[in-house]
Parts: C-alpha cells; structure tokens; sequence
C-alpha cells in the first residue's frame, strides 16, 4: 500500500508538471503571439492578480486560513516598488515648478517641505527589491504571530483581516502627504533609467512577471508536496489532533500566512511596473475579496486552478465592460453566483468531475508501462504520512488533480 | 501593417474622388459634404480613426460603481454636444461617432480603458473622467500615447498637460472671486474651512486661506478634514457653534455631503443664523441632499441651470428632451458639454484631427454658445471663465446673485503655494 501511494504521487507530480508546462506554453507563447502588446499588457495585469491567487491556495486551500485582506500585502508590495519609481521620477529637475523641488509632487501639494524618514532608503533600488518582499512578510508575520498565537481562526480570522484591509486603506488615504491619498503613486516613469513606459519594456516586464509566476508556482508545489504541506492539510481539517501530537500549529500558520502574502506583494511589485501606478484601491476590502473570488473560480486547492481562475474572471470583465458597459456588473454578477451554483469547486473541480475518468484510465496504462522499470519506491515517508494521504482522497481535489491540461490532449 | 494598405487604399480613393469627378461634379462635391475639401489623408497622418465620413471619439466615464451618480450627467452632456454636432453637419464633413467605456469607479480601470479607446480604437479624442485620482491615472496614458483628454470638472489646479482640455475651473477661478465676493457682501472676516480630506479639498482651502489671511486680512478660524464617505458631523457642527465663524467655508463631497446638511439644519444652523458658502454643490447634489436642506446657503461655481441667458435657454430645454424632464444639470454636466464643442472648433481651426495639430491651435479657441456664456481657452488649456454665486432655494435650483466677469485661469497661482 505504501509503495501504491508513493508511486501515485509521483505520477500525480509528473502530471502536475505537464499541466505547469501547458500553462508555461500558453503564457510564455501563445499569449506573446496572439496579443497585441496592449492586450499582452492587460494579461501581465491579470498575471500579477495570479499571485495573490496563488498565495491564497497555500494558505486558505492548503492551510485553511482564509483572509480577505490579501489586497493589504498586493498593496505594500505594489507601494514600496511604486516608492522608489516615484522618487526616480521625482528629480529636482522635472520637479522645477513646485515649491520643494526633488520631492514627490502629492508632497508638495499638501506643504511637506521634506522627504518623510521612510521615503528615504526607498531612493536604493536593491533596498527597494528586498522590501516588496520584506515589509509585507514582515507585516504578515506581525498579523500572523498576534492572530494564531492566542488561536484565532476561521471566521474571526476572516474578519480581522478584513479590518487590516479597511484600516491601512483609510491610513492611505488620510496620511494623502505621505502616501499620495485616494489618488495613489501616480505618474512613474523610469526603473534605474529604464523607461517602463515604452513597448520594449512592456515585453520584457511581461515575460519578467510570467517567470516569477512559474517561480511561484513551482516554490508552492513543493511546499504542498512537502511533508509541510501535508500537515498544514491535517491542520486545517483536524487542527486539534496535529496539535496533540505535538505540533505547534500556531507557527506552520503564521508561516504560511507569511509565505502567502510574500508571493502576494510580488504581485503588487509587478503591477505597479506593468501598469504604472499603484492606488489604495488595490489595498481595500473590495479589491480582497475579488481575490478570493478568482481562487474560487479557479478551484481553492488547485495552484494552476488559480492561475486560470484569475485569467478568465479579468478576461470576463473586460470583455464585458467592452461590450457591454451598462450590463457588464450584471454579468460578472450572473457569472460569479453559476460558479458558486454549479461548480464549488470552481474550474478545478470541474476537471476532476468531468474528466478525471478520462485521466485515471491514461495515467493507469502509463503506470502500467512504467511498473515493470519501477522496482525499488523511495522510502523516505514517516510512518502515518502516506496514511494521511491515502485517507483524505476526496476532500481534497487539488491534491488529486492531475494537471488540469493532460486530459485535454488525451481526448479524441 | 493593415493600417498602411487601407491608408494607400484611402489615399487613392482620395485621389479619384479628388480628381477624377472634380471637374464634372466639383459643385456638388462642395454641396454634398467636406470630402473633397477635407481628404482623409490631410486631415489626419497620425493613423487615427478617422474614416471618409467619420470620426471616432471616446467617452470615458464610470457608469457605474460609487461616481456613477455624478458622471451620468457628463455622458449624458457630451452624448447631447456630439448628438447637435451632428446634426449640425458634423465636423470637417464627419459625423461623430463615439466609443462608450466604464471606468467603474476605478482608477486602474480608467487607465486600462484610456489606453484601449487610445491605442486600439485610436479614437481622436476623449471626453471623459471626472475624480481627479482618474485624471491623474489616466494623464501618463494620454502623454505617452499622445491622446486628447477633454476634461469637465473643476479640480485642484496644479497640472497643465499638452494632451488635455480643462473645460471646469481650476482652484483660483472657483474660490478666489467667491470669498471676495462674501467678504465684502456679509463683512466677513471669520472663516471656517471645512472640506472632504484628499487632494481637492485640501489645496482648495490652502489657496482659500492663503486668500484670506493675505488679501482679504480676515482669521481662518479653524480648517477641518473629514474623511471621505464621513456621516458623522456632530461633533464638527458643535465646533463651529462654539467659533461662530461669520463665513463655514465648505467643501464636502459624495456621500458625505447629504450627512453634512442634514445634520447642519437640524443642529439649527440654517441661513438666518450662519452664512456657508460651498464649492462643492452642484444642482446634481441638491437633487441628492434636498433642496430644503440648503435654502439659503451659497455655491460658488461657473454655470448653473437657472443662468439667465439666450444660450443657456436653447441648451435646457434640449438637455431635458433628451434626458428626461427631472433631468438637472449641474455645473460639470454644463462643462461636459462644452468639450465636444471646443474640439470641434479647434479640429476646424487647426484643419486637422491630428492630436498634436490640435492642441497647438487649441489656445485662443472661442465658444460663444456655451451655456455659461462666452469661454475662451487659454494657453495653458483651461478656459476664461465667468463664476457666480448662487443661493439654493427649496425647489433644487439656485438663485444667482453674483457674477463676476471673465476669470483667467492659473493652476500654478504664485503665492498661493
């Protein structure tokens, strides 16, 4: 029985890494050729979405924290990258017509006469990149630590996180001096000297933002597959027997928490350069909640669901406020509740009804072929590991997806 | 590369009916339309979308979401300019025909839609936006696209772009004549500034106490911020009973506004007792706050509907055919309709469609049909224009008591920084 465990889920990770391949083939090529750079842009703007889905798979999928203040950690990233660039493009120069020249343009406005202390090391570009990651981790951490600590969970979590979201966008806007207000960071221009503006730099940044999304991908599959992702699974559905045997549940929490939001605020990092600015209105309730909605469309425990999720949900909204601008809410509306309907498990788990049959019989027959070279499996498991797994098959569909894209090119 | 073969396409088509028929039919030519005189290819070089007998342009407001309340009136304006343009035989002998996007209340979405109207419907010009936080995302997409952003509603000031058109006032124009108008009519000399707390309001009141303390040596009594979407003023109400300032000084907007007069009139603070001058209320708020919540407070503001001039009552009344009539018009809706207007004098002046063609020649354009009364754009692409005080009565419509004459526009005001 091991040995069959063992032997599914490596086959189960060869299969995900084709579906990986698959995606990697349709971001990396399809995409690039049949869009125009404009529409390419719009994609690399719904990748960066991606992000935050894939954060949120690992902590409310895989870990079962659900937050709905991700747009908080897509928002620090996004301010600390839109910092540095608004600093570059404030140069005493351009600046010449304001009363402070060198400073921020909101600052002038609202009489500041000096940079703010914590605008000052965003003028390093490698401060800069370490703390898109870092502030938000660090802020997660913070969140994390008092949250799970005193075991707060579930619906309480949920709303607390909210609370963040609402609070630090009401900061944004009320500290306008500081932060740009309700108007955001807005007008960037180079990155080191680099004009982000151009076509070129469209591209290059493009295919930058697909390849932290594979990276992303690729660092969250093996923390799933890893024995860590196994627990966090135990966790979530029976936090309290993890607990007794002695784990410390509150830390394998705040880690994931920390990792989710870590990937989230690459995101945000990657929006600001794609698009240009960033706002608080990345940072609020409304934007947060629309995260949790691509990961529920694209199946909560499926990492590539996600990434799909989050596609055709932004390719939904333009396409229908293109359309249709006085309809398209009702239609995002009629297509967010036949999700929620007649899919819970969203495009993941659209796959596994509908065509898991399909793959089983082919994975099946490639197993057969390959039984006879496999004889000695890796015994590297602890005892009641491969239990865990062997006894959580339907619960958990992202971990018996077989990568969505496989059973497409088994069909006739 | 498709665009180039229709261009050739264009061109040559041109040509024949350039050539070709001239001679045999030029007089009718003349009659039927502005071809032969306007051909494609001269009128535009810069691969915009403008065909034989049309030319597009885009609307970009949010049609829905929290702003879709008050941009309404703006579509709503600007779909009625576009409509009498064509009517009136379009421009350079095109019909106008538009490309409606939702900006949804949404800053990003309000870039991403500008730069789809720019670069993929390559429309000639847009009237649109209405926040500033939207102008402000969308002005990097005009500049590097080279778009023509007609812009209605009066704002801070502080920006001056090639690629737009300020058909609302700027700060300077809105506030200045206002105060000193007050001043010198209730003897003010106590000021209480309020406002909603973002970028708006709070350069308005720096630009009005400067005024205040500088020119009119009055006392800024207090100057307070309420967040946006605020309801709670009581505790704001109680301090201006305890200041008793002669002048509130307001600039409250959305949402918040509706709390801010109703909690005023019922702390007791109506006309008879307080003078409160506004610059953020519009016929368009009345209709949301309830005239007889504001009887007697003034607004300070370029155009209302009630003005009493020739054009103004050609323009009502059309308005209200088209849109209803409990249709009202505020002071942006009126500064919405005057963008397809001007673009269509400057496209005429300037002979051509192309972008930079048309903001060279933009300085210097006069509309005399604007509803408001003659308007003239400057060179720094804001437009003279005339302000008034209106005092509200119960009906929702203003009382005007004050114009002042033509107003230069300044977005940069020396010492007022």
């Amino acid at each position: 029985m091991k040995k069959a465990a063992v032997d599914e889920n490596r086959s189960k990770d060869g299969s995900w890494l084709l579906g990986l391949a698959v995606l990697s083939a349709l971001i990396f090529i399809v995409m690039p050729l049949c869009f125009d750079i404009f529409r390419l842009n719009l994609v690399g703007k719904y990748l960066t979405y991606a992000f935050v889905a894939v954060g949120l798979v690992l902590c409310w999928g895989q870990g079962g924290i659900l937050s709905l203040g991700q747009g908080v950690f897509f928002g620090l990233g996004g301010y600390c990258m839109a910092m540095f660039l608004k600093l570059e493009a404030s140069d005493p120069k351009s600046t010449a017509i304001q009363s402070t020249p060198g400073i921020p343009d909101f600052m002038d406005w609202n009489q500041l006469t000096k940079l703010p202390w914590f605008w000052q090391p965003f003028h390093s570009l490698t401060f800069t990149l370490i703390a898109v990651v870092l502030v938000p981790s660090l802020f997660a951490f913070i969140i994390g630590v008092a949250m799970f600590k005193r075991r707060v969970g579930g619906v309480y979590f949920a709303i607390i996180t909210q609370a963040v979201a609402a609070i630090l966008t009401i900061l944004i806007v009320g500290r306008q001096g500081l932060t740009g207000g309700i108007n955001g960071i807005t007008d960037l221009k180079t990155l080191h000297g680099w004009d982000i503006r151009t076509n070129g730099a469209k591209y290059v940044l493009y295919f930058i933002n697909a390849g932290l999304l594979v990276a992303s991908l690729l660092v969250s599959k093996y923390i799933t597959s890893s024995k860590l992702g196994r627990l966090l699974l135990a966790m979530r559905d029976k936090e309290e027997r993890v607990r007794f045997s002695g784990y410390d549940v509150s830390n394998f929490k705040v880690f994931i928490f920390c990792m989710a939001a870590g990937i989230s605020a690459l995101g945000g990092a990657m929006f600001t350069l794609q698009v240009g600015f960033m706002s608080p209105s990345f940072v609020g309730i409304v934007p947060s909640v629309e995260m949790v909605i691509f990961t529920a469309v694209g199946g909560r425990m499926s990492l590539l669901g996600a990434v799909y999720g989050t596609l055709l949900v932004n390719f939904g909204k333009t396409y229908f406020s293109e359309s249709y601008p006085a309809l398209w809410l009702l239609l995002m509306g009629g297509l967010f509740i036949s999700v929620v309907m007649f899919f819970p498990n969203g495009l993941a788990g659209l796959y596994d009804q509908h065509l898991k049959k399909r793959v089983a019989a082919a994975g099946a027959r490639f197993r057969a072929g390959r039984a006879a070279g496999l004889k000695t499996a890796p015994a590297g498991e602890p005892p009641g590991m491969e239990k865990t797994a062997a006894t959580l098959p339907g619960g958990i569909p992202g971990k018996r997806t077989k990568g969505p894209k496989q059973p497409l090119e088994t069909r006739p | 590369m498709t665009k180039g073969i229709g261009n050739t396409q264009k061109r040559f088509g041109n040509f024949i009916r350039g050539v070709v028929p001239a001679a045999i039919l030029g007089a009718l030519a003349a009659a039927y339309g502005a071809d032969a005189k306007y051909p494609t290819a001269k009128v535009m070089t810069t691969g915009l979308a403008v065909t034989d007998n049309e030319v597009t342009v885009g609307i970009l407001h949010s049609l829905t979401g929290t702003m879709a309340i008050s941009e309404t009136g703006s579509v709503e304006a600007e779909k009625l300019a576009i409509a009498q343009i064509n009517e009136s035989g379009g421009i350079l002998g095109r019909k106008i025909k538009f490309i409606v996007e939702d900006g949804a209340s949404d800053w990003p979405t309000f870039a991403e839609k500008a730069r789809k109207l720019l670069v993929q419907d390559k429309v000639a010009a847009v009237m649109g936006c209405w926040t500033s936080a939207s102008r402000k995302a969308v002005l990097p997409v005009f500049e590097k696209e080279n778009g023509m952003l007609y812009y209605p509603t009066f704002y801070e000031g502080l920006e001056q772009s090639k690629n737009v058109i300020y058909t609302g006032q700027e700060a300077t124009q809105q506030i200045l004549a206002g105060l000193d108008w007050i001043a010198k009519e209730k003897k003010a000399k106590t000021f209480y500034l309020v406002g909603s707390d973002y970028i708006w309001p709070r350069t308005s009141m720096k630009i009005a106490r400067k005024h205040i303390e500088n020119v009119l040596h009055g006392t800024v009594v207090a100057e307070e911020f309420a967040p946006l979407g605020h309801t709670q003023f009581g505790s704001l109400i109680n301090k201006i009973k305890l200041k008793k300032p002669d002048v509130v000084f307001a600039a409250v907007v959305g949402g918040s506004n509706v709390s801010w007069f109703k909690q005023l009139k019922a702390a007791g603070i109506t006309a008879d007792k307080q003078t409160l001058l506004t610059i953020s209320v519009t016929e368009d708020e009345v209709l949301g706050i309830g005239g007889e919540n504001l009887v007697g407070f003034y607004s300070s503001m370029k155009y209302f509907e009630s003005l009493d001039n020739p054009n103004n009552k050609t323009f009502v009344p059309a308005f209200k055919k088209m849109w209803g009539p409990n249709s009202v018009i505020g002071d942006v809706t009126q500064a919405a309709y005057l963008g397809p207007w001007l673009w269509k004098l400057t496209v005429e002046k300037a002979g051509s469609f192309d972008v930079d063609k048309v903001a060279a020649a933009s300085p210097g354009i006069e509309l005399k049909t604007a509803p408001e009364g003659y308007v003239k754009l400057h060179e720094n692409h804001h437009l003279w224009s005339k302000l008034r005080i209106g005092q509200w009565k119960a009906d929702g419509q203003a009382l005007v008591v004050y114009e002042s004459g033509l107003i230069e526009p300044n977005p940069f005001p020396k010492g007022y920084q």
